[in-house]
């Protein structure tokens, strides 16, 4: 007896599901990140309203004062979707806990001086508890925006907002005792210089309006916060004192910071773009909540750097309002 | 002149590299043999990270490519910025 094989190659009628195809064409094949976030909200055939919120259906674009002809316009230029965002994340974890290894076989801990790993710890230490602000504003982001290209990475930089928050708390386990968490805490509920940002987060937790708390926390909070403590104080001020441990174990926040904006700018820029209502909204939501992230930032830059904090923090508001510049806000 | 080729599997992790080698090569022609995708060109194709990294919105690096590669023809040269396939002689 003998076997014959064959190859017989099956052409696929269509290319993709037809609501991607709707937004790509059928004539090739649609990304992974296109079929899993185009169009994949649910839209119809909501029975009731959500008895906490009958104003609104569950899911409503009105939730917003942003308007949008098609919410699937405010796509993740770095296209994440499930897999390639839990990817992304798990080489990141990877080359920390190389560092980590790094740190702790040279004992690079006990190479810095008493003063600059209790400053190090006196500045990120509380910075735990804005983090799961930011954790708990992107989740609401999540929940009440609309159209999965905006809302999925916004559930993703939900977690990396716990992710950074608990980097910060395995750094304070590096450098000190568990208390160091407590005294952070402490710092963060009672010394005084910690709360206009206390403030700040705590009033972002109860705005309603998803896009408006994206600008609040994404944008304006988290576009000073970032560049000042992790670009300023870390890289260069911790860093240039013998301080460079620091700086390897928080390498994950500024380099997400960076890979974050990209679609942070573009979601700000596509929906800016769409009217001049959107436009003169968002901007005037930026001016209003950089302004005061600035202020709130203002004893925080000081306690970290001391008189060129206010500096610093200028410096990262102005790179921030050139962002929005480029995305097309007006000032 | 002689042509070069490459030749990936068809999946979706070797689409962007020939949507970008089709991009950078203007002569170059896909061919789909059962459950690849070969790439030809006259004399010579380059296959660059920068347009590679632009259609999947992260960075890349070239050696990944290796992974889904399956066979070429033509003197090999390499660096981190591009990979590119001619004839010496």
């Amino acid at each position: 007896m003998s076997v014959d094989l064959h190859t017989r190659e099956i052409k696929p009628l269509r290319n993709t599901f037809s609501q991607t195809a709707n937004y790509v064409g059928n004539d090739k094949p649609a990304s992974r990140y296109q079929e899993a976030t185009l169009d994949t909200q649910p839209t119809d055939n909501f029975h009731y309203r959500p008895t906490w919120d009958p104003e609104h259906e569950i899911f409503d674009k009105s939730r917003t004062k942003v308007k949008l002809a098609d919410w699937n316009a405010l796509r993740d230029p770095r296209q994440y979707y499930y897999a390639t965002w839990t990817m992304a994340r798990a080489r990141q974890q990877d080359t920390i806990e190389s560092s980590y290894d790094f740190v702790q076989s040279r004992g690079l801990v006990g190479k810095m001086s008493d003063a600059i790993r209790s400053k190090a710890c006196e500045v990120l230490m509380p910075l735990r508890h804005v983090a799961w602000g930011g954790n708990m504003n992107n989740s609401s982001i999540g929940a009440y925006g609309y159209g999965t290209p905006f809302t999925a990475p916004a559930m993703f930089h939900a977690m990396d907002h716990l992710g950074a928050a608990q980097f910060i708390t395995r750094i304070g386990l590096a450098l000190d005792e568990p208390a160091i968490l407590d005294a952070g805490k402490n710092d963060w509920l009672n010394a005084a210089c910690w709360q206009p940002l206390r403030h700040y987060v705590e009033d972002t937790l109860v705005v309603q309006d998803p896009f408006e708390l994206f600008i609040a926390q994404n944008l304006a909070l988290d576009g000073q916060l970032y560049p000042l403590i992790y670009g300023n104080f870390v890289d260069d001020h911790i860093a240039l004192q013998g301080g460079t441990a620091v700086s390897m174990l928080a390498a994950f926040m500024p380099e997400w910071h960076t890979e974050s904006a990209r679609w942070i700018d573009a979601v700000v820029k596509v929906a800016a773009a769409e009217s001049d209502d959107n436009r003169q909204l968002i901007s005037g939501w930026v001016k209003a909540w950089a302004d005061r992230a600035q202020t709130a930032l203002t004893p925080v830059a000081e306690l970290a750097l001391g008189s060129v904090g206010v500096v610093a923090l200028q410096e990262a508001r102005d790179a921030l309002d050139l962002r929005c510049k480029k995305a097309g806000l007006v000032a | 002149m002689s042509n070069v080729f490459i030749a990936f599997q068809d999946n979706e992790d070797a689409r962007p590299i020939i949507e970008a080698i089709l991009a950078d090569n203007a002569e170059a022609q896909a061919t789909y043999p059962t459950g690849l995708v070969k790439i030809i060109a006259p004399g010579k194709l380059v296959v660059r990270r920068e347009t590679i990294e632009e259609l999947i919105g992260r960075p890349y690096d070239l050696q990944q490519i290796q992974v889904n590669l399956v066979t070429l023809s033509g003197h090999l040269e390499e660096d981190d910025d591009q990979f590119s396939l001619k004839w010496n002689n």
